[in-house]
């Protein structure tokens, strides 16, 4: 039992405090998280204190569904007065004078938070291996990565270190940690969750979305952090709407597009099996599958690496040890000291990125690279366009492996190459959620996703929901040891 | 040989909104150093800009003003480069898709109209400001002014000399303030410029290599920047030598620009679309919205003084060229005092007080003027007195007439005071009752200035030269 719609039943019926809902995680990131490594910052002060408040609340009967309960929010979503780091050395004792606008929300729900949680630094990777503190573990195989960026977020919802958590999607961020570590993960329309407060990898790719136990809570975070914010210029102005009216909806009638260039070469075969099954699923429950056609696959990667360390290298500038964060001890001048605390304060893989970005935005190579990408942009668009005029939902599979080993994929273009399935969404801007769909042979969980046409998270959500009904794939739970 | 100047400017002018650019942070000037900041204008992480719509609605007036074309689709981008007043380490500006383009503004030189092209006019952001604290061997940044908006104009190398390129700076600044866009307060920064210069043997079709010194905060400055760079430009290529494509920073005090940075050494600051906004979309109705409340423009304010006034074109062009002496003209003459004694003061005693007393406006409200005015017309005082009693006004705003009392500046105008005085004057002076009586209307002022000397200049002097006649039956 560990899901928000159960908690929130329990704190409803009052046979569970806030509070004491609280100290169980609170004891069990305690017990659990010295394994796992998904926690930067516990705040168990603020958190007690929140849960307090939550309870009261909850007294006077103005609780909604996710007031008094525990959140993790990953560590590149500000949170005021509590250190924000993107798991840089470069913002190690950053705190943020204000709350980023999805915090801010989940605040005014009444939402606990437990603590930061781990990631790629900057969230630039696959594997939460180039965090500046820790490495996260997947709580399925300790000697496993959780996938990354956002590894911390996944791997804590997992080993249930948290109900739910917050994380990032910028080419994957989100829908491959969750494959890896068998979440729900949800990337939502570019521009229907805020990002004012996000820490900003790619501008234009990046977008907030959750990591929960089931495709209801899914709906239940996004009904908390979706809407128009005037903070944020790219946020979209839509309508409200009641996620969890789209759960239990009939699947009659709905259309799946199944994109072969996503199950060509490199797809490891439990995950081809597991999309097949998927088809069968949605059949029997009355949906018209067929294969469909995404001739541009192939130059979403590219694009997408050459996009997002465009805007990364641009991003970045910022942190330059005057203003907050890093600031290198020895120095001599201005020049010295933006070399000296950049050099020491950014890790490899970023280093890398703000070169390759800094070198497409480079007078002369502008159009060869930068220009190019947003040409290739707006054809996997397009492409994406088309198919969205015959199909409902498109199924493929999130990751093409499950979580692999620690150190495994030294070399970064492999590593890059790991993001194949989903870094076209975001290119796109589209909302793709990825769902829990088995374990393979060594008993890693397999993730399969499911993308829609922008703002159609309901058709998402409707038919997240029929599977994971119909399979129940969602109940797997790793076992992890509490050491006292 | 004779050498042409070609002379291209960029003109920086902060405009005239309450809050800043992409926050709601105030742009008041003067305050504390970093009072008038947030998370979003000193670049924290994670924060997001949105634009001040008031700024788009400042640039279409610029660009209305100076006879552009609206870009209905525009565009900000970001121009990277690093620098401790720059937090974001990027300048949101705009870059090929700027709010207006393709305009002009003629300007007057000597009797003839010139036309200089506006290439574009764009919208950006001011960076903070770095304090060298010498004691402490520091630099400190104050981000007060980050973040406050600017447009840029940028013209045509179209300008053929400094009086030209002078011209055209004070035109582009008299329409700014007439249009509130700006308050050009060049003390406080708000308007500096750029000038782009190279030189060419007169006849020849090709620019010469050219030079830019930047961020010159003041027109004379900039006047004698262009004077100095011509001739530092002229002697190098008559020395045998060449001009090298540079960036090249005024310093005032010497009268000589120096080096900063050559072509190589230039950045590139890789710009790019700004991902964090949207398009800057402009619709017809907006532009039309805008164009229906333009105030009237300078050029069109001198033609009305000429036709409606009767002023001479001098006085027009003079009294237009600064907004706020126009209309405190205008409210003189409002109030009913006659155009051309009101220009006359405002060219003459009141700019030369002005000048005197380094102040930027008139520290008197108009109806004092149009009062003192009036006691003159009226013959209380004289045009002397009236300059003493602006003078005073300057000092204190007080009542025209008070002041007159209190000076003992109000003429006499008793007749019968007057009488005697003036038939001692005759008395004594025979030889001049001689050469008036002979016709030499020359011996008048002499008694004139006589009976003012013998009243302490409170007589009024059209009253002396009538009662001579009379006494003198002439």
């Amino acid at each position: 039992m560990s899901t928000i719609h159960e908690y929130a039943e329990l704190l409803k019926q009052r046979k569970l405090s806030s509070v004491e809902l609280t100290k169980q995680y609170l004891a069990r990131i305690e017990k659990a998280d010295a394994q796992i490594g998904s926690y930067i910052t516990v705040c168990s002060d603020d958190a007690l204190a929140a849960a307090g408040k939550a309870d009261e609340r909850i007294a006077k009967g103005e609780a909604t569904l996710l007031t008094g309960i525990p959140v993790g929010i990953k560590d590149n979503i500000c949170t005021e007065g509590i250190t924000t780091t993107c798991a840089s050395k470069m913002l190690y004792n950053f705190v943020p004078p204000y709350d980023a606008t999805v915090t801010k929300r989940l605040k005014n729900e009444g939402a606990v938070i437990l603590g930061k949680l781990n990631m790629d630094e900057f969230a630039m990777g696959s594997s939460t291996e180039s965090s500046y503190f820790k490495k996260t573990k997947n709580p399925y195989d300790l000697t496993r990565v959780p996938g990354g960026s956002s590894g911390g977020s996944a791997a804590s919802v997992s080993a249930d270190l948290a109900p739910y958590a917050l994380g990032s999607d910028t080419g994957g961020s989100i829908r491959q940690p969750a494959a890896f570590c068998g979440n729900v993960g949800l990337k939502p329309t570019y521009g229907l969750v805020s990002r004012f407060g996000l820490i900003a990898f790619a501008s234009s790719l990046d977008q907030i979305g959750s990591f929960t136990k089931d495709v209801t809570d899914c709906a239940i975070v996004l009904n908390a952090i979706a809407g128009y914010d005037k903070m944020d210029s790219t946020s979209v102005d839509a309508d409200k709407t009641d996620y969890t009216k789209a759960l239990g909806l009939p699947l009659k009638g709905m259309k799946v597009g199944v994109p072969k260039q996503y199950l060509e070469s490199g797809i490891q075969t439990e995950i081809r099996e597991a999309v097949e099954n998927a088809i069968k699923v949605y059949e029997m429950l009355g949906a018209e599958c067929e294969e469909c056609s995404l001739p541009l696959s192939k130059f979403a990667l590219p694009a997408y690496y050459l996009i997002s360390s465009a805007e990364a290298s641009s991003n970045l500038a910022r942190f330059d040890g005057i203003k907050y964060g890093y600031r290198a001890e020895e120095y001599h001048g201005l020049t010295d000291l933006y070399e000296i605390t950049r050099s020491e304060g950014f890790g490899e893989e970023v280093k890398r990125r703000i070169m390759l970005g800094t070198y497409a935005l480079s007078s002369g190579y502008y159009d060869a690279y930068y220009k190019k990408a947003q040409q290739v942009r707006g054809l996997i668009k397009r492409d994406f366009a088309a198919c969205f005029e015959k199909y409902d939902v498109l199924l493929t599979p999130t990751t093409p492996t499950t979580a692999y080993k620690f150190g495994e994929k030294s070399d970064p273009v492999a590593m890059y190459m790991g993001d194949i399935c989903t870094v076209a969404v975001n290119i796109a801007g589209l909302p793709a959620i990825s769902i829990p769909a088995g374990l393979d042979k060594k008993g890693m969980p397999i993730g399969i996703q499911l993308i829609a046409n922008s703002f159609d998270e309901r058709k998402l959500l409707t038919a997240a929901y029929a599977y994971e009904r119909e399979t129940g794939y969602e109940k797997l739970r790793p076992t992890v040891k509490e050491v006292e | 040989m004779t050498f042409e100047t070609v002379i291209g400017l960029e003109i920086h002018a902060e405009l005239a909104t309450k809050s800043k650019i992409y926050c709601s942070c105030s742009t008041a000037f003067g305050a504390d150093v970093n009072t008038q900041t947030c998370p979003i204008c000193t670049g924290m992480p994670g924060v997001l800009p949105v634009l001040n719509k008031k700024v788009v609605d400042y640039a279409i007036t610029a660009g209305l003003a100076m006879n552009c074309e609206i870009t209905e689709y525009g565009k900000q981008d970001r121009k990277n480069y690093f620098y401790p007043d720059l937090p974001k380490a990027y300048q949101t500006s705009q870059y090929d898709l700027p709010i207006c383009k393709n305009g002009y503004l003629d300007v007057e030189v000597d009797g003839a109209i010139k036309r200089i092209g506006i290439t574009r006019i764009h919208i950006e952001e001011d960076a903070g400001k770095l304090i060298h604290d010498g004691l402490r061997g520091a630099s400190l940044v104050d981000y007060n002014r980050c973040g406050v908006p600017l447009i840029e104009i940028v013209t045509e190398p179209d300008m053929r000399s400094p009086e030209e390129a002078r011209a055209f700076l004070e035109k582009v600044k008299s329409i700014l303030e007439y249009t509130g866009v700006s308050d050009c307060k060049m003390q406080e920064g708000s308007l500096r410029c750029d000038v782009n210069l190279s030189v060419r043997p007169l006849g020849q079709k090709e620019f010469g290599t050219r030079t830019e010194m930047k961020n010159i905060n003041s027109f004379s400055a900039a006047y004698r920047a262009m004077v100095g760079e011509r001739q530092r430009q002229i002697e190098l290529i008559e020395d045998g030598g060449e001009v090298v494509q540079a960036t090249r920073r005024w310093d005032d005090a010497k009268g000589e620009s120096f080096e900063m940075r050559s072509k190589e050494e230039a950045h590139d600051y890789r710009y790019f679309p700004e991902p964090d906004l949207v398009p800057i979309v402009v619709d017809r109705e907006w532009v039309e919205r805008i164009r229906a409340s333009l105030p009237e423009l300078p050029d069109e304010r001198k033609r009305r003084y000429i036709a409606e006034l009767g002023l001479p074109e001098y006085d027009a062009k003079l009294l237009t060229a600064s907004k706020s002496i126009s209309d405190y003209f205008e409210k003189t003459v409002g109030l009913g005092a006659p155009a051309k004694a009101v220009s006359n003061l405002l060219m003459g005693d009141i700019s030369r007080i002005l000048h005197e007393r380094e102040m930027e406006s008139i520290p008197f409200e108009p109806v004092f003027l149009a009062k003192a005015i009036s006691l003159y017309t009226e013959q209380i005082v004289s045009s002397g007195a009236l300059k003493k009693i602006i003078e005073a006004l300057f000092d204190e705003e007080k009542e025209p007439e008070e002041i007159a009392k209190e000076k003992g500046l109000i003429q006499v105008s008793d007749e019968s005071a007057l009488i005697p005085i003036i038939q001692k004057i005759l008395n004594d002076n025979p030889k001049a009752v001689e050469e008036l009586k002979s016709g030499k209307e020359k011996a008048m002022g002499f008694f004139v200035g006589q009976a003012m000397r013998a009243s302490k200049g409170s007589a009024n002097p059209q009253l002396v030269n009538k009662l001579v006649k009379e006494l003198l039956k002439i």
